[in-house]
């Protein structure tokens, strides 16, 4: 729990009163915030002198977390999230909230693809989707393609082609080749089919395959073998 | 990050209504407002979800045009027949922007109001941006302003748009549709991003609360002939040092009609109807590609890291122009 974000919400808030109630995780419930907000407001409205508790209550307001129930599927199964802060990106609602550690945290920006997970069947970065955008949508990790012991077919080419060395990407990598086996089934382009002017059905060439994984950075550089899992996993589909 | 409430949409009037609180802004796909706010360049009050107010339709005009909505995927978007068919230009360049996750969650909306990956903008560790705090000066200026721009910059703001899909649909003359406190509009896409002057924190022509919802494009003309090409310091997954869309219209040896724009050079999509005109009745040759690209980079003003991106601009145009006329993606 290194990053900002968790280390921002580890940190226990400071209520200035009775009137909140921390829950487990240190965060302001949601009927304070109201409360405080308020408060604020009826003194703005009649125009009372501030008075010391309605300036508690305005930095209450500018920094106490919004929180939100919500209900994310993930791997075909319901989890309810009680009072989740809104900041919750779906990566670490998954990583802290629901223990499912399969997808990673790389940099938290959308540049590295380690936290890619699949939203209605489609690759997307966990770090940059909210948790509360994804209430709704049936969320499948790494941990959701295997049917029980029986490893996915991009499971088993990863395996089988040694595509990884430490494995902190590969998570990530399965999910993001994962779709773009079944994006390069329905003839979706990428710019390298401009290129070859393939632009109707693009074969899924070597080059077609480093473009369409360019959303995965792979620290280790273990990009060859990474092109043949996939090439292989691809090839094992249309077959 | 700080704190925000959260709001889901369901009728754009109640969007709009929303949007009127002070520090609340619009949220599509997420991929560049998140992660401003994770850096704390970003931080608004409230955001309001716009994914869920059916602006997800591609259709086609009875003026021959088509109908984007304003959350339609880029990924959806490049990939849509009516769009790869009739407009691959759009395609090609939206297939050159981001990664395959990146474009399966931003929006059509959210690309127009993509902002600068001026390193100074994204880093607040730089007290002077004029984008950030107005007023405050441009750490850009006397900074590594290798990937600034070179045409319509000031004194305030050197920073440039990043949007590959927004330089085409520049040269494919795009409109873009609002709707606001005030009711509906429609603004030419030229009109839409606007250059800094001395307010370089005005991005868009946009007034407060508008939603946008939808672009729409004339019929094509370039179906046959056009290219987008991304010059970049990586293959792929990178923002553009220069790039170009190209279209022509040719007809009996001719070019009956031309659109051009480029990107990475400026605070806007970069059309220029100069080059346009001088490349209408002329016979698609080098000749005609140079003189178009000379005009496309009149005016062009480097930094003191980035002169090489005035013929590198140049040479792209010539490029994009030679290859679009040679149909190569027919």
């Amino acid at each position: 729990m290194s990053s900002p974000l968790c280390t921002e919400l580890e940190e226990p808030l400071t209520p200035s009163s009775d009137q909140t109630t921390p829950h487990a995780e240190g965060e302001i419930s949601r009927r304070t915030f109201v409360k405080a907000a308020g408060l604020l407001s009826a003194a703005a409205a009649t125009g009372l002198p501030r008075l010391a508790h309605a300036e508690d209550a305005q930095a209450a307001a500018a920094t106490a977390p919004h929180t939100i129930d919500l209900t994310l599927k993930v791997n075909g199964k319901p989890y309810s999230l009680a009072a989740l802060d809104t900041r919750t990106s779906l990566l670490d609602a998954l990583r802290e909230h629901l223990d499912l550690t399969g997808s990673k945290k790389g940099c938290d920006h959308g540049q590295c693809g380690a936290c890619t997970v699949l939203v209605d069947g489609r690759r997307v970065n966990g770090c940059l989707t909210l948790a509360v955008v994804a209430q709704g949508a049936e969320i499948t990790t790494i941990e959701g393609l295997a049917h029980g012991d029986t490893l996915s077919p991009m499971q088993e080419a990863f395996l089988e082609h040694d595509a990884f060395q430490c494995g902190y990407c590969t998570p990530g990598q399965i999910c993001s080749a994962t779709a773009l086996v079944e994006e390069h089934k329905r003839h979706d382009l990428s710019t390298v089919s401009f290129v070859t002017g393939q632009t109707s059905t693009p074969e899924l060439t070597e080059n077609e395959i480093r473009e369409r994984m360019s959303g995965n950075i792979c620290r280790c550089a273990a990009y060859p073998n990474i092109v043949a899992a996939v090439r292989a996993a691809a090839k094992g589909a249309r077959a | 990050m700080n704190p925000f409430s959260y709001e889901r949409a369901t009728a754009p009037g109640a969007a709009i209504r929303s949007a009127s609180t002070h520090g609340a802004k619009f949220l599509g796909g997420g991929t560049n407002l998140v992660d401003l706010m994770r850096y704390g360049v970003e931080n608004p009050t409230a955001l309001i979800d716009v994914n869920h107010l059916h602006f997800d339709e591609i259709t086609r005009l009875p003026n021959g045009g088509v109908r984007i909505g304003a959350s339609v995927r880029n990924s959806d978007l490049a990939n849509h027949q009516i769009i790869r068919t009739r407009y691959p230009l759009l395609s090609q360049a939206l297939l050159n922007g981001a990664s395959a996750q990146l474009r399966n969650m931003a929006t059509t909306a959210g690309n127009l109001m993509q902002r600068t990956r001026c390193y100074y903008f994204m880093d607040t560790a730089f007290p002077a941006c004029n984008k950030r705090e107005p007023g405050s000066g441009c750490a850009a200026i006397k900074g590594f302003n290798r990937i600034h721009a070179i045409l319509g910059a000031s004194d305030q703001c050197i920073a440039t748009n990043p949007s590959d899909m927004s330089v085409a649909l520049a040269a494919l003359e795009a409109t873009v549709h609002v709707e606001g406190p005030s009711g509906k509009r429609a603004i030419a896409f030229q009109d839409f991003h606007l250059l800094p002057g001395d307010t370089p924190h005005i991005e868009t022509s946009l007034k407060p609360g508008e939603l946008i919802t939808a672009v729409e494009l004339p019929a094509p003309k370039y179906a046959k002939n056009s290219w987008y090409l991304k010059v970049r310091d990586r293959q792929s997954y990178a923002f553009a040092l220069v790039s170009v869309a190209a279209g022509l219209e040719l007809d009996g040896g001719k070019i009956k009609s031309a659109g051009l724009a480029l990107g990475g050079v400026a605070h806007k999509p970069w059309r220029s109807l100069e080059a346009e005109k001088s490349l209408t009745g002329a016979a698609p040759n080098a000749e005609a590609f140079r003189k178009a690209a000379d005009l496309a980079l009149a005016g062009a003003k480097p930094q003191k890291d980035n002169a090489f991106k005035i013929e590198l601009a140049k040479q792209s145009v010539v490029h994009a122009l030679t290859l679009a006329a040679k149909g190569a993606q027919a």
